[in-house]
Protein backbone atom coordinates (compact mmCIF):
# COMPACT_ATOMS: atom_id res chain seq x y z
CA UNK A 1 0.00 0.00 0.00
CA UNK A 2 3.01 2.27 -0.58
CA UNK A 3 1.57 4.34 -3.42
CA UNK A 4 -1.53 5.20 -1.44
CA UNK A 5 -2.34 8.49 0.21
CA UNK A 6 -2.56 8.41 3.98
CA UNK A 7 -5.38 9.89 5.99
CA UNK A 8 -4.31 12.54 8.49
CA UNK A 9 -5.72 10.24 11.20
CA UNK A 10 -4.09 7.00 10.01
CA UNK A 11 -2.11 6.40 13.21
CA UNK A 12 -5.20 7.23 15.27
CA UNK A 13 -7.19 4.56 13.37
CA UNK A 14 -4.36 2.06 13.85
CA UNK A 15 -4.62 2.68 17.60
CA UNK A 16 -8.37 2.03 17.35
CA UNK A 17 -7.57 -1.40 15.87
CA UNK A 18 -8.52 -0.61 12.26
CA UNK A 19 -7.79 -2.99 9.39
CA UNK A 20 -6.95 -1.05 6.25
CA UNK A 21 -7.60 -1.57 2.55
CA UNK A 22 -7.00 0.58 -0.54
CA UNK A 23 -9.97 2.63 -1.68
CA UNK A 24 -10.05 5.67 -3.98
CA UNK A 25 -6.25 5.93 -3.82
CA UNK A 26 -6.22 6.05 -0.01
CA UNK A 27 -5.29 3.57 2.67
CA UNK A 28 -8.72 3.47 4.33
CA UNK A 29 -10.05 1.83 7.52
CA UNK A 30 -12.21 -1.03 6.23
CA UNK A 31 -13.23 -2.34 9.65
CA UNK A 32 -12.46 -2.06 13.35
CA UNK A 33 -12.45 -4.79 16.04
CA UNK A 34 -16.28 -4.78 16.29
CA UNK A 35 -16.47 -6.15 12.71
CA UNK A 36 -18.67 -5.18 9.78
CA UNK A 37 -21.92 -6.56 11.20
CA UNK A 38 -21.36 -5.16 14.70
CA UNK A 39 -20.39 -1.74 13.34
CA UNK A 40 -23.44 -1.71 11.08
CA UNK A 41 -25.86 -2.59 13.88
CA UNK A 42 -24.23 -0.14 16.29
CA UNK A 43 -24.74 2.69 13.77
CA UNK A 44 -28.45 1.81 13.38
CA UNK A 45 -28.91 1.66 17.17
CA UNK A 46 -26.57 4.33 18.48
CA UNK A 47 -23.78 6.31 16.73
CA UNK A 48 -21.10 5.33 14.21
CA UNK A 49 -18.03 7.47 13.51
CA UNK A 50 -16.56 7.41 9.98
CA UNK A 51 -13.39 9.00 8.66
CA UNK A 52 -14.36 9.97 5.12
CA UNK A 53 -11.49 12.38 4.52
CA UNK A 54 -10.85 10.73 1.14
CA UNK A 55 -13.88 12.64 -0.14
CA UNK A 56 -13.12 15.76 -2.15
CA UNK A 57 -14.02 18.94 -0.28
CA UNK A 58 -14.12 22.01 -2.50
CA UNK A 59 -14.90 25.66 -1.92
CA UNK A 60 -15.90 27.48 -5.10
CA UNK A 61 -16.46 31.20 -5.20
CA UNK A 62 -16.86 34.14 -7.50
CA UNK A 63 -19.47 36.35 -9.15
CA UNK A 64 -22.28 34.41 -10.84
CA UNK A 65 -21.22 31.14 -9.22
CA UNK A 66 -24.77 29.93 -8.59
CA UNK A 67 -25.81 30.31 -12.24
CA UNK A 68 -22.51 28.83 -13.40
CA UNK A 69 -22.92 25.73 -11.18
CA UNK A 70 -26.43 25.24 -12.54
CA UNK A 71 -24.94 24.56 -15.98
CA UNK A 72 -23.13 21.53 -14.47
CA UNK A 73 -25.83 19.96 -12.26
CA UNK A 74 -29.57 19.38 -12.74
CA UNK A 75 -30.52 20.56 -9.23
CA UNK A 76 -32.13 23.98 -8.75
CA UNK A 77 -29.57 26.06 -6.86
CA UNK A 78 -30.83 29.63 -7.24
CA UNK A 79 -33.80 29.02 -4.93
CA UNK A 80 -31.64 27.64 -2.10
CA UNK A 81 -31.20 29.47 1.21
CA UNK A 82 -27.79 30.12 2.79
CA UNK A 83 -26.79 27.01 4.75
CA UNK A 84 -28.98 24.72 2.65
CA UNK A 85 -27.52 21.53 1.13
CA UNK A 86 -28.72 19.73 -2.01
CA UNK A 87 -27.73 16.39 -3.51
CA UNK A 88 -27.09 16.42 -7.24
CA UNK A 89 -24.95 14.98 -10.04
CA UNK A 90 -22.27 16.37 -12.34
CA UNK A 91 -23.82 15.40 -15.66
CA UNK A 92 -22.20 14.92 -19.07
CA UNK A 93 -23.39 15.82 -22.58
CA UNK A 94 -24.84 12.33 -23.10
CA UNK A 95 -26.84 12.59 -19.87
CA UNK A 96 -24.43 10.25 -18.04
CA UNK A 97 -23.14 10.97 -14.54
CA UNK A 98 -19.51 12.04 -14.01
CA UNK A 99 -20.01 12.02 -10.23
CA UNK A 100 -22.65 12.65 -7.60
CA UNK A 101 -22.14 15.32 -4.98
CA UNK A 102 -23.46 17.50 -2.17
CA UNK A 103 -23.68 21.25 -2.72
CA UNK A 104 -23.99 23.73 0.17
CA UNK A 105 -24.89 27.34 -0.50
CA UNK A 106 -23.02 29.65 1.88
CA UNK A 107 -23.90 32.96 0.24
CA UNK A 108 -24.44 34.49 -3.22
CA UNK A 109 -20.81 34.00 -4.21
CA UNK A 110 -19.60 30.98 -2.22
CA UNK A 111 -20.52 27.28 -2.41
CA UNK A 112 -19.13 24.22 -0.65
CA UNK A 113 -19.01 20.95 -2.62
CA UNK A 114 -18.31 17.41 -1.45
CA UNK A 115 -17.51 14.94 -4.25
CA UNK A 116 -16.41 11.30 -4.26
CA UNK A 117 -12.79 10.52 -3.42
CA UNK A 118 -12.26 8.32 -6.46
CA UNK A 119 -13.57 11.05 -8.81
CA UNK A 120 -12.32 14.25 -7.24
CA UNK A 121 -9.42 15.01 -9.59
CA UNK A 122 -11.50 14.33 -12.72
CA UNK A 123 -14.32 16.42 -11.24
CA UNK A 124 -11.98 19.33 -10.62
CA UNK A 125 -10.62 19.19 -14.18
CA UNK A 126 -14.17 19.08 -15.53
CA UNK A 127 -15.34 22.01 -13.40
CA UNK A 128 -12.23 24.04 -14.10
CA UNK A 129 -12.80 23.59 -17.83
CA UNK A 130 -16.50 24.44 -17.63
CA UNK A 131 -16.59 27.26 -15.07
CA UNK A 132 -15.62 30.85 -16.01
CA UNK A 133 -12.10 31.98 -15.08
CA UNK A 134 -13.58 34.45 -12.59
CA UNK A 135 -14.66 31.48 -10.42
CA UNK A 136 -12.04 30.33 -7.92
CA UNK A 137 -11.91 26.67 -6.98
CA UNK A 138 -10.16 25.68 -3.75
CA UNK A 139 -9.47 22.02 -3.03
CA UNK A 140 -9.54 21.57 0.75
CA UNK A 141 -7.11 18.66 1.05
CA UNK A 142 -6.01 20.48 4.19
CA UNK A 143 -9.25 19.29 5.83
CA UNK A 144 -10.50 16.03 7.29
CA UNK A 145 -14.16 14.96 7.09
CA UNK A 146 -15.63 12.95 9.96
CA UNK A 147 -19.17 11.57 9.76
CA UNK A 148 -21.21 11.06 12.93
CA UNK A 149 -24.23 8.91 12.08
CA UNK A 150 -27.07 7.21 13.92
CA UNK A 151 -30.27 7.76 15.90
CA UNK A 152 -28.35 9.03 18.93
CA UNK A 153 -25.93 11.23 16.93
CA UNK A 154 -28.02 14.34 17.56
CA UNK A 155 -28.02 13.98 21.36
CA UNK A 156 -24.39 12.95 21.51
CA UNK A 157 -23.00 15.65 19.24
CA UNK A 158 -25.17 18.40 20.72
CA UNK A 159 -23.33 17.89 24.03
CA UNK A 160 -20.11 18.77 22.16
CA UNK A 161 -21.48 21.39 19.76
CA UNK A 162 -24.83 22.97 20.63
CA UNK A 163 -25.38 23.99 16.97
CA UNK A 164 -25.91 20.33 16.06
CA UNK A 165 -29.23 20.29 17.88
CA UNK A 166 -30.54 23.15 15.74
CA UNK A 167 -29.74 21.63 12.34
CA UNK A 168 -32.28 19.66 10.33
CA UNK A 169 -31.51 17.31 7.44
CA UNK A 170 -29.67 19.03 4.56
CA UNK A 171 -28.72 22.15 6.51
CA UNK A 172 -25.20 23.22 7.41
CA UNK A 173 -23.47 25.83 9.53
CA UNK A 174 -19.94 27.22 9.73
CA UNK A 175 -18.99 27.50 13.38
CA UNK A 176 -16.17 26.69 15.79
CA UNK A 177 -15.48 23.78 18.10
CA UNK A 178 -12.86 24.06 20.84
CA UNK A 179 -11.69 27.26 19.16
CA UNK A 180 -11.22 25.63 15.73
CA UNK A 181 -13.30 26.53 12.65
CA UNK A 182 -15.53 23.68 11.50
CA UNK A 183 -18.26 23.11 8.94
CA UNK A 184 -21.09 21.11 10.45
CA UNK A 185 -23.49 19.56 7.91
CA UNK A 186 -26.59 17.55 8.76
CA UNK A 187 -26.40 14.82 6.13
CA UNK A 188 -24.69 11.48 5.59
CA UNK A 189 -24.58 8.16 3.80
CA UNK A 190 -26.18 5.71 6.21
CA UNK A 191 -29.88 6.61 5.93
CA UNK A 192 -29.76 7.74 9.57
CA UNK A 193 -29.89 11.17 11.16
CA UNK A 194 -26.38 12.49 11.55
CA UNK A 195 -23.66 14.92 10.60
CA UNK A 196 -20.47 15.42 8.66
CA UNK A 197 -17.83 17.62 10.27
CA UNK A 198 -15.10 19.28 8.23
CA UNK A 199 -12.08 20.37 10.26
CA UNK A 200 -8.44 21.26 9.47
CA UNK A 201 -6.15 18.20 9.48
CA UNK A 202 -4.14 19.82 12.26
CA UNK A 203 -7.12 19.62 14.64
CA UNK A 204 -8.69 16.41 13.33
CA UNK A 205 -7.16 14.18 15.99
CA UNK A 206 -8.44 16.40 18.80
CA UNK A 207 -11.94 16.10 17.31
CA UNK A 208 -11.62 12.35 16.74
CA UNK A 209 -10.56 11.81 20.35
CA UNK A 210 -13.43 13.91 21.70
CA UNK A 211 -15.95 12.00 19.55
CA UNK A 212 -14.46 8.68 20.69
CA UNK A 213 -15.03 9.54 24.34
CA UNK A 214 -18.79 10.01 23.76
CA UNK A 215 -20.41 6.91 25.24
CA UNK A 216 -22.71 6.35 22.22
CA UNK A 217 -19.96 6.14 19.61
CA UNK A 218 -17.85 3.51 17.92
CA UNK A 219 -15.61 3.75 14.83
CA UNK A 220 -17.02 2.24 11.66
CA UNK A 221 -15.09 1.25 8.52
CA UNK A 222 -15.91 1.29 4.82
CA UNK A 223 -17.31 -2.26 5.01
CA UNK A 224 -20.27 -1.26 7.17
CA UNK A 225 -20.54 2.11 5.42
CA UNK A 226 -21.35 0.13 2.27
CA UNK A 227 -23.99 -2.13 3.86
CA UNK A 228 -25.56 0.86 5.66
CA UNK A 229 -25.96 2.88 2.46
CA UNK A 230 -27.13 -0.11 0.41
CA UNK A 231 -29.84 -1.07 2.93
CA UNK A 232 -31.29 2.44 2.74
CA UNK A 233 -31.22 2.53 -1.08
CA UNK A 234 -28.39 5.05 -1.52
CA UNK A 235 -26.29 4.86 -4.69
CA UNK A 236 -22.54 4.28 -4.78
CA UNK A 237 -20.75 6.09 -7.59
CA UNK A 238 -18.78 3.63 -9.73
CA UNK A 239 -21.24 0.81 -8.96
CA UNK A 240 -24.76 2.19 -9.24
CA UNK A 241 -23.98 5.45 -11.04
CA UNK A 242 -21.50 5.76 -13.90
CA UNK A 243 -20.87 7.86 -17.00
CA UNK A 244 -23.20 5.38 -18.74
CA UNK A 245 -26.21 5.94 -16.45
CA UNK A 246 -28.48 8.98 -16.41
CA UNK A 247 -30.12 10.40 -13.28
CA UNK A 248 -33.50 9.25 -14.63
CA UNK A 249 -32.32 5.68 -15.18
CA UNK A 250 -30.89 5.85 -11.65
CA UNK A 251 -34.34 6.84 -10.31
CA UNK A 252 -33.00 10.18 -9.04
CA UNK A 253 -35.73 12.35 -10.56
CA UNK A 254 -36.49 13.57 -7.02
CA UNK A 255 -33.13 15.39 -7.07
CA UNK A 256 -34.13 17.45 -10.14
CA UNK A 257 -36.42 20.26 -9.04
CA UNK A 258 -39.36 21.42 -11.14
CA UNK A 259 -37.76 24.47 -12.82
CA UNK A 260 -34.84 22.39 -14.11
CA UNK A 261 -37.18 19.63 -15.38
CA UNK A 262 -38.93 22.23 -17.51
CA UNK A 263 -36.15 24.61 -18.52
CA UNK A 264 -33.08 22.35 -18.61
CA UNK A 265 -29.91 24.38 -19.04
CA UNK A 266 -27.45 21.75 -17.74
CA UNK A 267 -25.16 19.30 -19.51
CA UNK A 268 -27.10 16.35 -20.90
CA UNK A 269 -30.47 18.10 -20.45
CA UNK A 270 -31.70 16.96 -23.89
CA UNK A 271 -31.39 13.29 -22.99
CA UNK A 272 -32.48 13.72 -19.38
CA UNK A 273 -35.62 15.79 -20.16
CA UNK A 274 -36.53 13.37 -22.95
CA UNK A 275 -36.24 10.46 -20.48
CA UNK A 276 -38.39 12.34 -17.95
CA UNK A 277 -41.13 12.61 -20.60
CA UNK A 278 -40.84 9.25 -22.35
CA UNK A 279 -39.39 7.05 -19.61
CA UNK A 280 -35.82 5.75 -19.48
CA UNK A 281 -34.77 2.59 -21.40
CA UNK A 282 -33.75 0.95 -18.11
CA UNK A 283 -34.19 1.72 -14.45
CA UNK A 284 -32.48 1.20 -11.11
CA UNK A 285 -34.52 -1.12 -8.86
CA UNK A 286 -34.12 -3.32 -5.81
CA UNK A 287 -33.76 -7.08 -6.35
CA UNK A 288 -34.79 -9.69 -3.78
CA UNK A 289 -34.05 -13.42 -4.15
CA UNK A 290 -37.23 -15.51 -3.81
CA UNK A 291 -35.54 -17.86 -1.32
CA UNK A 292 -34.87 -14.87 0.96
CA UNK A 293 -31.38 -16.19 1.69
CA UNK A 294 -28.91 -16.11 -1.21
CA UNK A 295 -26.88 -12.89 -1.36
CA UNK A 296 -26.61 -11.44 -4.88
CA UNK A 297 -23.23 -9.85 -5.50
CA UNK A 298 -22.10 -7.00 -7.78
CA UNK A 299 -22.18 -7.83 -11.54
CA UNK A 300 -24.64 -10.73 -11.20
CA UNK A 301 -26.55 -10.99 -14.51
CA UNK A 302 -30.34 -10.81 -14.52
CA UNK A 303 -32.47 -12.67 -17.08
CA UNK A 304 -36.15 -13.03 -17.93
CA UNK A 305 -37.98 -16.36 -18.03
CA UNK A 306 -36.97 -16.79 -21.68
CA UNK A 307 -33.32 -16.58 -20.65
CA UNK A 308 -32.68 -13.16 -22.26
CA UNK A 309 -30.42 -10.81 -20.39
CA UNK A 310 -32.49 -7.94 -18.93
CA UNK A 311 -30.10 -6.35 -16.47
CA UNK A 312 -27.37 -6.59 -13.89
CA UNK A 313 -26.88 -6.22 -10.13
CA UNK A 314 -24.69 -3.16 -9.47
CA UNK A 315 -24.49 -3.45 -5.65
CA UNK A 316 -25.39 -6.50 -3.64
CA UNK A 317 -24.69 -8.03 -0.28
CA UNK A 318 -26.24 -8.81 3.06
CA UNK A 319 -28.12 -6.34 5.23
CA UNK A 320 -27.48 -6.89 8.95
CA UNK A 321 -30.51 -4.77 9.95
CA UNK A 322 -32.71 -6.16 7.16
CA UNK A 323 -31.41 -9.61 8.17
CA UNK A 324 -31.31 -10.78 4.59
CA UNK A 325 -29.87 -10.23 1.13
CA UNK A 326 -30.02 -6.68 -0.22
CA UNK A 327 -29.27 -5.68 -3.80
CA UNK A 328 -29.88 -3.00 -6.38
CA UNK A 329 -29.31 -3.07 -10.09
CA UNK A 330 -30.57 -2.00 -13.48
CA UNK A 331 -33.28 -3.74 -15.50
CA UNK A 332 -34.99 -2.87 -18.77
CA UNK A 333 -37.94 -0.52 -18.31
CA UNK A 334 -40.54 -3.24 -19.03
CA UNK A 335 -39.09 -5.36 -16.19
CA UNK A 336 -38.86 -2.55 -13.60
CA UNK A 337 -42.31 -2.72 -11.96
CA UNK A 338 -42.08 -3.98 -8.35
CA UNK A 339 -43.21 -7.58 -8.21
CA UNK A 340 -41.80 -8.48 -11.63
CA UNK A 341 -40.21 -11.92 -11.53
CA UNK A 342 -36.78 -12.51 -13.05
CA UNK A 343 -33.76 -14.76 -12.61
CA UNK A 344 -30.26 -14.07 -11.31
CA UNK A 345 -27.36 -16.11 -12.66
CA UNK A 346 -25.64 -17.33 -9.50
CA UNK A 347 -22.82 -19.84 -9.86
CA UNK A 348 -24.26 -21.30 -13.04
CA UNK A 349 -27.80 -21.60 -11.71
CA UNK A 350 -30.88 -19.45 -12.34
CA UNK A 351 -32.08 -18.12 -9.01
CA UNK A 352 -35.68 -16.78 -9.00
CA UNK A 353 -35.84 -13.12 -7.89
CA UNK A 354 -38.36 -10.32 -7.60
CA UNK A 355 -38.05 -6.62 -8.44
CA UNK A 356 -38.63 -4.51 -5.32
CA UNK A 357 -38.13 -1.04 -3.86
CA UNK A 358 -34.37 -0.52 -3.36
CA UNK A 359 -35.04 0.89 0.12
CA UNK A 360 -34.78 -2.20 2.34
CA UNK A 361 -34.56 -0.23 5.60
CA UNK A 362 -36.43 3.07 5.95
CA UNK A 363 -34.36 6.26 6.03
CA UNK A 364 -34.72 8.14 9.32
CA UNK A 365 -33.70 11.71 8.60
CA UNK A 366 -34.75 14.52 10.96
CA UNK A 367 -36.48 16.97 8.62
CA UNK A 368 -38.04 19.22 11.27
CA UNK A 369 -37.46 19.98 14.94
CA UNK B 1 -9.13 -40.05 14.50
CA UNK B 2 -6.84 -37.59 12.73
CA UNK B 3 -7.40 -33.95 11.82
CA UNK B 4 -5.70 -32.46 8.77
CA UNK B 5 -5.73 -28.98 7.27
CA UNK B 6 -5.49 -27.37 3.83
CA UNK B 7 -3.81 -24.13 2.74
CA UNK B 8 -7.35 -22.98 1.85
CA UNK B 9 -8.13 -23.03 5.58
CA UNK B 10 -10.31 -26.13 5.71
CA UNK B 11 -10.07 -28.79 8.38
CA UNK B 12 -10.66 -32.49 7.61
CA UNK B 13 -11.49 -34.89 10.43
CA UNK B 14 -10.76 -38.45 9.30
CA UNK B 15 -12.45 -41.52 10.75
CA UNK B 16 -11.69 -44.62 8.67
CA UNK B 17 -12.55 -43.71 5.06
CA UNK B 18 -14.94 -40.93 6.16
CA UNK B 19 -13.87 -37.29 6.19
CA UNK B 20 -15.80 -34.45 7.83
CA UNK B 21 -14.90 -31.04 6.38
CA UNK B 22 -15.29 -27.48 7.66
CA UNK B 23 -13.39 -24.20 7.77
CA UNK B 24 -10.92 -23.30 10.48
CA UNK B 25 -11.29 -20.84 13.33
CA UNK B 26 -8.78 -18.61 11.54
CA UNK B 27 -10.81 -18.75 8.31
CA UNK B 28 -14.08 -17.70 9.97
CA UNK B 29 -12.25 -14.89 11.72
CA UNK B 30 -10.96 -13.62 8.37
CA UNK B 31 -14.39 -13.97 6.72
CA UNK B 32 -16.29 -12.10 9.41
CA UNK B 33 -19.96 -12.77 10.10
CA UNK B 34 -21.18 -15.65 7.94
CA UNK B 35 -24.67 -15.02 6.53
CA UNK B 36 -25.17 -17.80 3.98
CA UNK B 37 -23.75 -21.21 3.16
CA UNK B 38 -24.46 -23.14 -0.04
CA UNK B 39 -23.73 -26.85 0.41
CA UNK B 40 -23.26 -29.74 -2.01
CA UNK B 41 -25.97 -32.37 -2.46
CA UNK B 42 -25.45 -35.86 -1.14
CA UNK B 43 -24.22 -38.57 -3.51
CA UNK B 44 -22.26 -36.16 -5.69
CA UNK B 45 -18.66 -36.99 -6.44
CA UNK B 46 -15.94 -34.37 -6.25
CA UNK B 47 -12.32 -34.27 -7.34
CA UNK B 48 -9.70 -32.87 -5.01
CA UNK B 49 -9.71 -29.08 -5.44
CA UNK B 50 -13.21 -28.88 -6.99
CA UNK B 51 -15.49 -26.03 -5.85
CA UNK B 52 -18.20 -27.79 -3.84
CA UNK B 53 -19.61 -25.17 -1.47
CA UNK B 54 -19.85 -21.41 -1.00
CA UNK B 55 -19.69 -19.46 2.21
CA UNK B 56 -20.85 -15.84 2.19
CA UNK B 57 -20.03 -13.36 4.90
CA UNK B 58 -21.10 -9.75 5.29
CA UNK B 59 -17.99 -8.96 3.26
CA UNK B 60 -17.83 -11.39 0.34
CA UNK B 61 -18.48 -14.83 -1.10
CA UNK B 62 -15.74 -17.48 -0.83
CA UNK B 63 -15.52 -20.87 -2.50
CA UNK B 64 -14.95 -24.03 -0.48
CA UNK B 65 -12.98 -26.76 -2.24
CA UNK B 66 -13.08 -30.52 -1.82
CA UNK B 67 -9.87 -31.21 0.13
CA UNK B 68 -9.68 -34.77 -1.22
CA UNK B 69 -11.34 -36.81 -3.98
CA UNK B 70 -14.45 -38.70 -2.99
CA UNK B 71 -18.23 -38.75 -2.72
CA UNK B 72 -20.22 -36.27 -0.68
CA UNK B 73 -22.44 -38.33 1.59
CA UNK B 74 -24.00 -35.68 3.79
CA UNK B 75 -24.17 -31.87 4.21
CA UNK B 76 -24.81 -29.99 7.43
CA UNK B 77 -28.43 -28.90 6.87
CA UNK B 78 -28.32 -26.95 10.15
CA UNK B 79 -26.18 -24.32 8.37
CA UNK B 80 -29.06 -23.32 6.07
CA UNK B 81 -31.03 -22.03 9.01
CA UNK B 82 -28.11 -21.02 11.22
CA UNK B 83 -25.11 -19.93 9.09
CA UNK B 84 -23.73 -18.18 12.20
CA UNK B 85 -22.71 -21.65 13.48
CA UNK B 86 -19.68 -21.29 11.20
CA UNK B 87 -18.53 -18.38 13.38
CA UNK B 88 -19.69 -19.76 16.70
CA UNK B 89 -18.30 -23.28 16.45
CA UNK B 90 -16.33 -23.59 13.18
CA UNK B 91 -14.47 -26.79 14.04
CA UNK B 92 -17.43 -28.76 15.48
CA UNK B 93 -21.13 -27.87 14.97
CA UNK B 94 -20.19 -25.62 12.04
CA UNK B 95 -19.00 -28.52 9.82
CA UNK B 96 -19.90 -28.28 6.11
CA UNK B 97 -20.06 -31.79 4.62
CA UNK B 98 -18.91 -35.41 4.96
CA UNK B 99 -17.08 -37.31 2.23
CA UNK B 100 -16.27 -40.92 1.53
CA UNK B 101 -12.61 -40.96 0.50
CA UNK B 102 -11.57 -42.51 -2.83
CA UNK B 103 -7.84 -42.18 -2.35
CA UNK B 104 -6.63 -42.00 1.28
CA UNK B 105 -3.07 -41.37 0.04
CA UNK B 106 -4.19 -37.79 -0.83
CA UNK B 107 -4.29 -37.14 2.91
CA UNK B 108 -0.52 -37.34 3.04
CA UNK B 109 -0.22 -34.02 1.20
CA UNK B 110 -2.39 -32.16 3.70
CA UNK B 111 -1.04 -30.20 6.67
CA UNK B 112 -1.06 -31.45 10.23
CA UNK B 113 -2.01 -29.04 13.00
CA UNK B 114 1.53 -27.80 13.69
CA UNK B 115 2.17 -27.20 9.97
CA UNK B 116 -1.14 -25.35 9.63
CA UNK B 117 -0.43 -23.13 12.65
CA UNK B 118 2.96 -22.28 11.14
CA UNK B 119 1.25 -21.59 7.79
CA UNK B 120 -1.21 -19.05 9.25
CA UNK B 121 1.57 -17.39 11.23
CA UNK B 122 3.24 -16.69 7.87
CA UNK B 123 -0.02 -15.21 6.52
CA UNK B 124 -0.41 -12.88 9.50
Amino acid sequence: MTDLHSLALESFHTEQGAKFAPFAGYKMPIQYPLGVKGEHLHTRESVGLFDVSHMGQLLVEGPGITEALETLVPAALQEMAPGQIRYSQLTLNNGGILDDLMLTRWNDTTWGLVVNGACKHVDMEHMRAMLPDSIQMNYLDTHALIAVQGPRARDALTRMMPEAGELVFMRAVQTTWSGHPITLSCCGYTGEDGYEISIANTHAQELAEALTTLEETTWVGLGARNSLRLETGLCLYGNDLTIETTPIEADLLWSIQKRRRTNGGFLGADTILQQINDGPPRKRVGIAPADGRTPLRDHTLLKNSAGDEVGEITSGGFGPTFEGPIAMGYVTHNMSTPGTELFAEVRGKSLPCTVCDPIFVQQRYVRSL
Amino acid sequence: MTVKYTREHEWIRIEGDLATVGITFYAQEQLGDVVFVELPEADTSADQGAEVAVVESVKAASDIYAPVTGTIIESNSELSERPELVNEDPENDGWFFKMQLSDPSELDDLLDEADYQAFIQEEL
